[in-house]
């Protein structure tokens, strides 16, 4: 039996936009970003160390915009907080708000504690009174610093760490099941959905803090190390490639059990999807980083190329990540629940939830880091003594 | 030091009593007909939820897809343009097996014999179209009907099992209603329902549906749908009445419901529904 084209009356109209696009992709780099630093925390990996502060504040940074996209959507955004005051346990999207304060709680804390030293040292070293002030303030009246209580902070970073990581993945893996667990919707519909998104997710995180860490370690900013652009390549190599397994895994499965969804997914994938998913995606998004990644596996990392590989498969790969959510939550859209209708989504620049603000929700967290980071440094004390010497641009430094 | 340790172990339990009895408040959930009733103002007649069981039946063969349905929602509910909360499709299966489906409108001013020949004439254009040849041979109209949908008011419903705020639910005499005042439009409910019920009202901003015209039938009217049906083919009523017609129909006919591979348990049962109905 075939159909001829055909879309439900109320089917005409796509209600999550790029505001829903733009939100897990914001809560995938907080997931990511917080593995990078969990790495160091509590896998105990030192060659990430020059980065394993600043993962955290890229995390945080993001995380206080992850809800901006949702509040831009809703259309009662002075309701939001109905989610966490009268929520419906039932939904998978109740959970959202518990989930997103208590990580923000373990997120904060493991700051103020990777940052404890330093805060405290502002709070007694500072001139001025209102500085004075804030520090004290911040290091909640502790005064003094000792051997004791920082391996004691040590412990409670790494406990902290500890919850960290399943409250990362559940912040993200639970917006991979708010889609996947929608039977009304093929494309969305299966258990791969939260993995798929998790995945992604690291593979994001990581291949943002590669191309800031090359730009910012470039500038002085952080401590260069070799050894840390190379442990974060290849771990981002491996999460792509357990990322590349489920998705795959996924469209094969769509394909070989050839149900009524396969018809549409199909079908999606030839027309609507054919150049934002098997094009861009897949061709650009993970062949080049992953060939790239593959290849440095084999390189050594003190050549100048072998940061220019790493910053470009990093960028194409935070590029996919992009086109990732904007292929299943626009794509998941494109056709109709009649299963044999299919729709066009064109966003307007200058919508509530249109380009401009889509650019704007994504530069702020930046921002904020930028803010963050000329509150609290983006390195140790000792490690800025250390006689590493900064990368110059273009000419990465012997480690 | 034992003092100190008893009144620390005091305070944290009370603490803990007060969390647990903050949580009670907060967060058990309840449903939403159950918060519905502290709205209901002193004086005003509380509506007998638990003496009715509504149900509705469509009988796809008595449909002649005039459309009255489609105008008198739309009147009743004051449904906005572009937006349905029931809508009439219109199935034409040529001899080759293709199956074609319209619904102009939602089938607001019925189905015009225009626009059976406008779709016959784009039809030729387009190969994978009924009726090639100008309807002619193999590819002949062989079978058509009308389907008149809704909201199909799920046992198992998906819609509100998703909506994050309660805001959706099911009344206890079987309505799946929709509390505006509670909503926060984030489309959930429309993305999880698989009939195309359900839409972002364009001025109000929350979820909106059928309501089987719940201000109605709480008054001991039909729905406007089936109200001014001219063939019967819409039925609703109540299964807890049992002399009602459509607590007999539903015993003796052969019924089916949409998409029933979803588990989804509608409460909006069809006679005569064809296998290429979607």
């Amino acid at each position: 039996m075939t159909y001829s084209e055909y879309l439900f009356p109320n089917d005409m109209h796509i209600y999550w936009s790029l505001m829903i696009v733009t939100y897990p992709f914001i809560t995938g780099l907080i997931a990511g970003a917080f593995m990078a630093s969990a790495l160091f925390h509590v896998f105990g990996l030192q060659e990430l160390k020059p980065i394993s502060r600043f993962a955290l504040l890229v995390s945080l940074a993001f995380m206080l915009c992850a809800t901006l996209p949702l509040l831009f959507h809703l259309g009662h955004p002075e309701r939001a907080l109905n989610v966490v005051v009268t929520p419906h346990w039932h939904s998978a999207m109740a959970g959202f708000g518990f989930i997103y304060s208590f990580y923000l709680v373990v997120l904060t804390m493991e700051i103020w504690l990777s940052y404890w030293e330093e805060i405290v040292t502002y709070g007694r070293t500072s001139a001025s009174g209102m500085k004075k002030t804030f520090w004290r303030a911040i290091a909640l009246g502790a005064g003094e610093t000792s051997d004791d209580i920082k391996q004691a902070n040590k412990k409670a970073i790494y406990i902290l760490g500890l919850i960290g990581i399943p409250s990362a993945c559940t912040l993200h893996g639970y917006v991979g099941f708010i889609f996947g667990s929608l039977k009304s919707n093929p494309w969305w519909s299966t258990p791969l959905m939260p993995q798929v998104f998790l995945l992604s997710a690291i593979v994001s995180g990581l291949a943002l803090l590669i191309v800031m860490y090359v730009a910012l370690s470039s500038k002085g900013y952080l401590t260069w190390s070799t050894k840390c652009l190379k442990t974060l390549c290849f771990y981002l190599w491996l999460a792509m490639l357990f990322y590349m397994i489920s998705e795959g895994l996924e469209i094969l499965f769509f394909y070989y059990e050839s149900s009524d969804a396969w018809f549409v997914i199909s079908t999606l994938l030839f027309t609507k999807l054919w150049v934002s998913f098997v094009v861009v995606q897949i061709g650009i998004g993970v062949v080049v980083p992953f060939t790239l990644l593959s290849i440095m596996l084999f390189m050594k990392e003190d050549q100048g190329l072998y940061t220019t590989m790493a910053v470009i498969a990093a960028a194409t790969a935070l590029f996919e990540v992009w086109m990732m959510r904007w292929n299943i939550v626009i794509g998941g859209q494109q056709f109709s629940k009649s299963y044999v209708g299919f729709r066009s989504y064109h966003p307007e620049w200058l919508d509530q939830e249109g380009i401009l603000t889509t650019m704007g929700l994504s530069l702020l967290p930046f921002f904020l880091l930028y803010v963050l980071t000329r509150i609290l440094p983006m390195r140790e004390a000792a490690e800025a003594t250390e006689e590493e010497k900064p990368l110059q641009s273009g000419e990465p430094a012997e480690q | 030091m034992d003092k100190k340790k008893k009144n620390r172990r005091a305070f944290i339990k009370s603490a803990g009593h007060a969390l647990a009895g903050l949580l009670m408040v907060v967060a058990i959930p309840k449903p939403g007909w159950a918060q519905r009733i502290h709205d209901i103002e002193v004086g005003e007649e509380i509506p007998d939820w638990l003496d009715h069981y509504w149900v509705y039946l469509i009988d796809t063969t008595k449909c002649i897809g005039c459309g009255a349905c489609v105008r008198a929602d739309k009147r009743e509910n004051g449904v906005p343009p572009m937006f349905f909360r029931t809508w009439v499709e219109r199935y034409q299966i040529t001899e080759d097996n293709h199956v074609h489906v319209d619904s102009p409108d939602g089938g607001y001013g019925g189905f015009l014999p225009e626009d059976l020949a406008q779709l016959l004439t784009s039809a030729e254009k387009d190969p994978a179209g009924p009726g090639r040849g100008g309807g002619k041979g193999k590819n002949k109209v062989t079978k058509g009907f009308f389907v008149p949908k809704m909201c199909n008011h799920c046992r198992n419903t998906p819609c509100t099992q998703v909506c994050p705020v309660n805001a959706s639910y099911q009344s206890p005499d079987g309505v799946v209603l929709v509390d505006k005042t509670r909503c926060i439009g984030c489309s959930y409910c429309v993305q999880a329902c698989p009939y195309g019920s359900r839409y972002i009202h364009p001025e109000k901003h929350t979820a909106d549906k059928c309501t089987w015209c719940y201000h109605r039938i709480t008054k001991g009217l039909m729905p406007a749908c089936v109200t001014v049906c001219p063939t019967g083919a819409r039925k609703f009523g109540d299964l807890k009445d049992e002399s009602s017609e459509i607590k007999k129909l539903l015993a003796t006919q052969r019924l089916n419901v949409l998409k029933p591979e979803l588990n989804t348990e509608p409460f909006c049962f069809y006679i005569g529904l064809d296998q290429s109905v979607r």
